[in-house]
């Protein structure tokens, strides 16, 4: 339960510093409407509900981005990340409260995005709606610990979308799969496997990427 | 309580520290001294297990919880509270009444008034006052300071050292310091590196 | 010794060809990605005992492991593009798996390479380093079922490689290739492990003499 404690605590940090700075949601709403509009003008009048359906899915990768992106930045400055890495709570939790964070920015993000889209493009299946859940859990799971890295490096925001993108690839499909085809089960199934493949693996990992 | 033979520290090809011996009894004091670039501030990185040895043997018999870490940054977050940070912190080494010792040290300090403040307000002293507090919020018993006077007025380098001379006698200290004078009387040793 | 090896393979391969000469190229093609997998694996496994041992001469054996692995897998995207446009006529073809999975290991692995240049040299680069390459192989069974998953909206029509009905003689011919393949892959990387190790030396030797 101390975990759990631990966890709370570092998540609940980031959602002050958010609300005392707000630099990060606002951008990701704005980011994430403006995408869904770009992609309006970008398709032909008769794209297909499979074309929009993919669209849907690049917004909300890239508005992820965008988020991850920051998730590290509190840390990086004045080097805050030994300070966490120094208390005696298990490294992992600092992975995990920052997987807590940054799903919550992206939920936050697409209970905006999501009914924008459906208005703009028509309809919304629920298929679709569980998978945006399940790929939220994959996105975070994997962009935390990579943004970790990231910020490690001297490229930061230039080097995440790198490693991301093609770890985000199964995600796609996964996503896209299931919005698009008759049977979603099978794209759920497999997001599920990935969110929690690579979730052992990160928690896991996260230990080597803040220690020395 | 540390205890150190041929300890190397090299960054890629540069070599930081090079071969050193160190013991550090429970109880005792290290002053460590020595020129800009002689390894001091990697030292108490390594002790503090912020980095970790390229060579040679170091042990440290603490946990996590009971080492106390001052380095160059203070550590907390800019745009919390100096109230906010403590908080943190005291959440995460699970602090027995969290809420009164992080007054009394805030207090103590003299960062009371302004501990509803955002740090990035705060004065280069203030943040070392914050930093310091931070540092004994979880009465560590292996207190590693790197250059702990650096930036405090005074009065606030009064306060540390009254700080220092309450707690010599129930913890290990391994300080760094440009100033050895001021902490000599309570020094049970002192190391010298060379650059 | 590699080198007559494969050259022996080629020349002979040719009495066992029904399908013309693109079903040549199988023979360079298959086992290149098998020895690209192979370098992408031998990287992982040592990055598991860096972190595992904490031991910093894995990390050059990593990244070499991934080096050699990123080298072959490029040949894999050239042979097989290749082999599509002598098959299909096109030159690239979203029909074929094992095409498109080293299309994403491409993009990994160069990623690798830049988070690692992007990173102090030091210990910290050796863990971070070593656990993207971890994620690599991990990466590596999820994309291929992601893209077998992905073929039944995006490419409808699957084309399915005639399944190498392999005799005796071809059989033996691609096993003489994948084994140089593999010899040459592992003379690449030793050579290049000396080479780094010898650097890495050197730059030692000349910090303590400074």
């Amino acid at each position: 339960m101390n975990y759990l404690h631990d966890v709370t605590a570092l998540a609940r940090k980031d959602l002050l510093l958010e609300l005392r700075g707000r630099d990060t949601l606002p951008a990701m709403l704005l980011f994430v409407i403006a995408m869904l509009v770009v992609f309006r003008f970008a398709l032909p009048a008769e794209a297909s509900k499979d074309a929009t359906g993919g669209l849907l899915w690049v917004a909300i990768l890239f508005t992820a981005l965008l988020g991850l992106t920051r998730a590290f930045v509190p840390e990086r400055e004045q080097r805050v990340l030994d300070g966490l890495v120094l208390a005696p709570s298990d490294r992992s939790a600092i992975w995990l409260g920052k997987v807590a964070a940054t799903l919550a920015f992206l939920v936050a993000a697409e209970a905006v995005a999501l009914p924008a889209y459906a208005l703009f493009f028509g309809g919304l299946s629920w298929a679709t709606l569980a998978a945006v859940v399940l790929a939220d859990v994959g996105i975070c799971t994997v962009g935390a610990l990579l943004a970790a890295m990231a910020v490690a490096g001297r490229a930061r925001e230039l080097l995440l979308p790198l490693l991301f993108l093609p770890l985000a690839i199964p995600i796609l499909v996964g996503g896209v799969g299931a919005g698009v085809t008759d049977e979603p089960g099978r794209y759920l199934g497999f997001l599920c496997l990935y969110d929690a493949v690579f979730a052992i693996l990160a928690w896991a990992s996260f230990e080597y990427v803040v220690t020395e | 309580m540390i205890h150190a033979v041929g300890l190397e520290k090299r960054y890629g090809a540069k070599r930081v520290l090079r071969n050193l011996d160190l013991d550090v009894e429970q109880g005792g004091f290290l002053l460590v001294t020595g020129p800009n670039g002689s390894g001091k501030t990697t030292l108490l990185r390594l002790v503090a297990g912020l980095a970790a040895p390229t060579g040679g043997v170091l042990e440290v018999r603490a946990e996590r919880r009971d080492l106390g870490f001052l380095g160059h940054e203070p550590l907390v977050y800019r745009e919390l509270t100096a109230l906010e940070n403590l908080d943190l912190y005291g959440r995460l080494y699970h602090v027995p009444e969290r809420r009164e010792r992080i007054g009394m040290l805030l207090e103590r300090f003299g960062l009371w008034e302004a501990r509803s403040e955002r740090v990035a307000t705060y004065s280069r002293g203030m943040q070392q006052r914050l930093a310091l507090c931070r540092v004994f919020l979880h009465d560590p018993s292996l207190i590693l300071l790197d250059e702990p006077f650096s930036g405090l007025d005074a009065e606030g380098a009064e306060l540390l050292d009254r700080e220092l001379a309450e707690l010599r006698a129930s913890a290990t200290f391994l300080v760094s310091t440009h100033d050895p004078e001021r902490l000599a009387p309570l020094a049970s040793d002192q190391l010298r590196l060379a650059a | 010794m590699l080198f007559t090896g494969i050259a022996l393979a080629l020349l002979w391969a040719p009495e066992d060809a029904d399908q013309g000469p693109s079903q040549r190229i199988f023979y360079l093609h298959v086992p290149i990605a098998l020895t690209a997998y192979a370098g992408f694996a031998w990287g992982a496994w040592k990055a598991l005992r860096l972190l595992w041992t904490g031991d910093s001469r894995y990390d050059l054996e990593s990244y070499t492991g991934v080096h050699m692995g990123t080298i072959f897998g490029t040949l894999t995207l050239v042979t097989g593009s290749i082999w599509a446009k002598t098959s299909w006529g096109v030159w690239w073809n979203w029909g074929e798996r094992q095409l498109v999975l080293f299309l994403v290991l491409f993009l990994f692995y160069g990623a690798y390479f830049m988070l690692r240049y992007s990173l102090a040299d030091g210990p910290a680069r050796a863990r971070i380093s070593a656990v993207y390459a971890l994620f690599g192989v991990v990466l590596i069974p999820i994309s291929f079922l992601a893209i077998r998953l992905a073929e039944n909206f995006i490419h409808p029509v699957v084309f399915t490689r005639e399944g190498p009905q392999m005799d005796g003689s071809m059989f033996f011919t691609f096993c003489v290739c994948l084994a140089g393949m593999l010899l040459l892959a592992g003379a690449l990387y030793r050579n290049e492990l000396t080479g780094k190790r010898l650097d890495a030396r050197l730059r030692e030797l000349r910090e303590a003499l400074a």
